[in-house]
Order: C-alpha cells, then structure tokens, then sequence
C-alpha cells in the first residue's frame, strides 16, 4: 500500500469510529515481531502500551532500510502499521526527509504525534529517525 | 440535631464550570478524580480575590498586605487542622502533595532514625509515592523493607500475620489508607493501633482518603498523615502533612532557606519551630488560599455523604460493568472506595482509554502508579474509572455504552 492510496481510504471514511475501525483493522493485520525480538533493547519507550522496534538493512539491497515493530495494542499496532508505509523499504535520506506530520494530519491522525501523548508514536518516529542516521552514516563509511 | 437537608448534587455540579463543556462534540464525562478533581467556582474565586486584594509575602513585611497575607495563610493551617481534628494548627505542615509530605518524613524522621537491620513496613498497595521514597531511605541506612500482603484480586490486606511482621524489626510503617487501584479502604485506625503498641511510627497516605471521608488524625492514632490539595476541590501543587506535634519537635529540618530559621550567623543556624521549620522558602500562598476554600466546600457538603455518594456510583459501575463477559474487575466485594479498576479480555487499556476519550468520557488506563501491584495481578495495565460528588448515574451510564461501542469496534 502507498500512502497516497492510505490517505484516500480514510478519506472515504466518515466518522471517527471508522477511522479508528479501520486503523485497528490494519493493527490486527500488522505481521509485528517474534517473541524473540520482544526484548529490552527493541523497546521504545514513552507509551503506555509495549512498544518494540527493529530496523535493519534489507539483505537484497542495502540502502534500503526495513521495519519491523509490534504493540500489545491495537491502536499503536495500526501507527506502526502507517509508520511501515511511510518508512518501510526505504532509503535513510528518505526517512529523514519524509513529512511525517502532513501525513498524519491528512490522516486525521494527527492528534497522535505529540510527545506528550503516551501511545509512543513520536517515540517512535524518532527512534525510526536516529537509527536510519545512524545506518546511513555506516552506509557512507562502507562505501568509501 | 436537625435531619440533614437532601443534598442537590446536580446544584453542586454547577458550580465546576469545566463540567460543561463538550469534549470531541460530546458532552465530557470526568472519571479521572483519583488523579485529579475539578474546581469549583468557590475556589477559583477565593484565589482570585487573594490575588486582587491581599498578595504579598508571608511572615516578612510589617505592611497591610504582608499581614493579610500571612493571616490568610495561617488560617488556612488552622482549617486544615480542624479539617483533620489535629489538636493544634502546629501540627500542619504545608507541601507540594502527598508525594513531598512522604519524601519529607522519609527526608527527616526516616534518616535521623534507621539503622541497618531495622525495616520498614510497607504494603503491597502503595503508590509508588509511597514506595520509592522507602527504597532511597533503605538503600542510604541499610533498612529492610517488608510488606503487607493483599490477598487476591479483591485487594484487601492480609492483616493475619500483622503483629508477627510488626515484632519484627520494624520502625516505621506507611500505608495507604484508600488504595487508588482496587479501592480498598485500609482499616488504618486498627493498623495503627497494633503498630503504635509494638512501638512503631506510623504514615498513613491519605492521597485517596482526604476530601471523600471523614478523617480525624486523632481517632486513626497515626503520627504522620499526608494529602494532596489537587485530588479535593483545590489547588495543584499544594498539599498537607499533618505530624504529631511530640514527633515534630524532635525532628530535623528537611530544606534549608528562608521562613524555616530562627537565627542564621554565617556558621550555624538555630531552626524555627515547627511547622515553620520544615517550609523553607516563600510558600504556596495562594495554594492555601485554595485550598481553604476547598475544605470549606467539602465540609458544606459533608464528607460522610460524599462518600457515600461515589461509593454508590463506583457499585453501581461495578454492577454494570460486571455485564461485559470476561471482563476482570478489581477491588473488594463490599465496602469499595469510589473508583473501580478493570481489565477488559483482549482489549488493550490504551485502546480502550484513547476511543472512550474520542466520546468524551476521561478514563486512566496504565499502571496508575501501582507498578509491583500490577505485576503482582499479573496485568500490565488496567482502565480506572473514578468518581467523585459531581458525577452521576446518568454518566456511568453513558460510560458503558461507550465501553459498549469501543469493545464492538475492537472486535474483542
Ligand atoms: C494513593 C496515592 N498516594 C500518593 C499519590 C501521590 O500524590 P501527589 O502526586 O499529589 O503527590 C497519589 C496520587 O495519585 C495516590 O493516589
């Protein structure tokens, strides 16, 4: 799925309850980690809920980064499930670079991207942020 | 005596002007009070009217608004003694909340007094308010900690090995007095009548207690109590820790500064006496203001119908919620304090809280500061819903319809 088809599904939703049916929808979907990723080092802090997070370089191409993450909720399983759109299966500049805000504030989802709220959407995204650096800068340092 | 007039709860409501406002275009249903409560207009006003007539500092200026000030702040420790029947304004120590009130115990009585090997008696209910200022005490004078068991999911204490566990060793024991997960009113006029016979002092944590019942420090026979002024009516960052003045005169300063010295030469200080010894620096003037507007708003209504009222919601909420199949709820059979934790099967509590919030209806879900205790129920986090006077039957019914709608939309 593209965001740009993510965006227009929930614009052909009407009230918030099939939103937010639909984004549980996709969290129920989400392939998410094996237990064995769900370790203290994977975790993202800053939510109520669990969070765990693993990015690596895809092994066919690796300047492409892949994302993998899971929640015990629903709710946060669909935000990762937008995030992997967004993030999954791209370069680190990409990543940087994306408007991650616009993006949710098309979705109506906006609301969600405050570090103050306790779902660790922000956290994430700036967790999917640093380590994308941190991957890019190792990719440069192969390369040269 | 006169029979008491009925009360007019819904004549009580409108006098907390946030009540009225729509949240997500409905109407807001409040079930966070065991966090925080609102504010009535009487409170807002009183600290309005210190701010445009009477503010300056206290205890300092010999000038009008100095004294108005310190007059209305002095008063303000005479209502919350009366408000606790302590035998003397003395005796009222004003804080931040609970939280400072324990830390300064832990800070002040704890320090000067435990020694490696002697423990301390917790239970397995506390707030971590109530817990971490223990451990920091314990890992600085190499105390033990203990503590008292609950028995299940009801959350009641397991009060049978209580004089074993006091003999042994003990010093102090701290205990909640209403527990703000499984809304269990602690028997802490027993408690401490068992503690102060085997010669240990005793912190009873007030935080859920104060403003929903009527406390009287004298009758419960504890030496410390503590409260926060937010969770009843008054202002944030303000708060009581009530000592029992033989304890008091005893103790140790807790900060150094202003207000808390009697005579300062650049090498030592003679401390004033207390309470004034343990408020260093210009206090929360305006917070007292507040909160005695508070007190006198609670004790208007009476504390013992206050608390029947949320008791009769949170049974009520009970019942209702006990509808929804599989679903686990906390807290003791009868007697239950006014708030009902629950967990609902394979629906995640910050699911639930973040789509009831979408209908207005302001629910906690997490772990509400109990951590050991979730984990102890083998849960990683549950909803609250917690009452207070100006809620009604006709929200906790609106409360589980919500709850109906946000279980069908997780298909759980
Ligand atoms: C039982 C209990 N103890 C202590 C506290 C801490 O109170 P405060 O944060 O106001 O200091 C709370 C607040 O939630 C509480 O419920």
């Amino acid at each position: 799925m593209t965001i740009e088809k993510l965006t227009s599904n929930f614009e052909l939703l009407g009230d918030w309850e099939e939103r937010y049916g639909y984004l549980i929808d996709l969290g129920k979907k989400l392939p998410g980690l094996p237990d064995a990723d769900k370790v203290e080092e994977n975790r993202v802090h800053g939510c109520q809920a669990m969070v765990w997070l693993r990015m690596s370089r895809d092994t066919q191409n690796p300047a492409l980064i892949r994302i993998r993450a899971d929640s015990d909720a629903f709710i946060v399983r669909g935000l990762i499930s937008v995030l992997m759109i967004l993030f999954d299966g791209k370069t680190a500049d990409e990543i940087t670079a994306a408007d991650v805000k616009s993006v949710f504030s098309r979705l109506g989802l906006d609301q969600h991207l405050s570090p103050t709220r306790k779902n660790g959407l922000f956290a994430m995204t700036e967790r999917i942020r640093t380590l994308a650096r941190g991957l890019a800068i190792e990719q440069n340092v192969a390369n040269n | 005596m006169n029979e008491p007039k009925p009360i007019d709860w819904s004549k009580l409501r409108g006098d907390f002007p946030i009540l009225g406002q729509q949240i997500n275009g409905h109407p807001l249903v409040y079930f966070d009070n065991a966090a925080t409560s609102q504010k009535p207009r009487q409170v807002l006003d009183a600290i309005r009217r210190y701010y445009e007539h009477d503010n300056a500092n206290v205890h300092r200026g010999v000038h009008e608004l100095s004294n108005r000030a310190t007059d209305a702040y002095e008063a303000a420790r005479a209502r919350a003694a009366k408000f606790l029947n302590a035998r003397s304004p003395e005796e009222i120590i004003f804080t931040r909340g609970t939280t400072e009130g324990i830390n300064l115990v832990a800070a002040t009585w704890a320090l000067d007094h435990l020694k490696p090997g002697d423990t301390i008696l917790l239970t397995e209910l506390e707030h971590h308010s109530n817990l971490v200022p223990w451990q920091m005490v314990a890992q600085r004078t190499g105390a033990k900690l203990a503590f008292i068991p609950i028995t299940g999911d009801e959350g009641t204490l397991d009060l049978s090995r209580l004089d074993a566990q006091l003999a042994d060793g003990v010093k102090l024991l701290s205990l909640t007095h209403i527990s703000n997960s499984m809304a269990v009113v602690n028997p802490v006029a027993d408690i401490c009548a068992r503690a102060r016979l085997a010669g240990v002092v005793t912190v009873v944590d007030a935080a859920q207690s104060a403003g929903h019942l009527p406390l009287d420090v004298q009758s419960i026979g504890c030496d410390f109590l503590a409260f926060s002024s937010n969770k009843i009516c008054g202002p944030t960052g303000m708060g009581v820790l009530y000592g029992r003045r033989e304890l008091l005169e005893k103790l140790s300063p807790y900060q150094g500064g202003g207000e808390m010295i009697s005579k300062v030469e650049y090498f030592k200080t003679t401390y004033n006496v207390p309470p004034h010894r343990f408020e260093a620096g210009t206090p929360h003037i305006e917070g007292a203001v507040g909160l005695h507007a508070a007190l006198d708003y609670l004790d208007a209504i009476g504390r013992d119908a206050i608390f029947r009222h949320d008791q009769e919601l949170a049974n009520y909420a009970a019942e209702r919620l006990a509808e929804f199949k599989g679903i686990r709820i906390f807290g003791p059979k009868r007697g239950r304090a006014g708030l009902v934790s629950f967990v609902l099967p394979n629906a995640h509590a910050l699911d639930v809280a973040t789509m009831a919030d979408q209908k207005g209806v302001a629910l906690r879900a997490g772990h509400h500061c109990n951590q050991p205790l979730m984990a102890k129920l083998g849960v990683p986090a549950t909803l609250r819903a917690s009452f207070y006077f100006y809620n009604t039957r006709a929200e906790v019914d609106r409360f589980i319809e919500v709850l109906r709608g946000v279980v069908k939309l997780l298909g759980s």
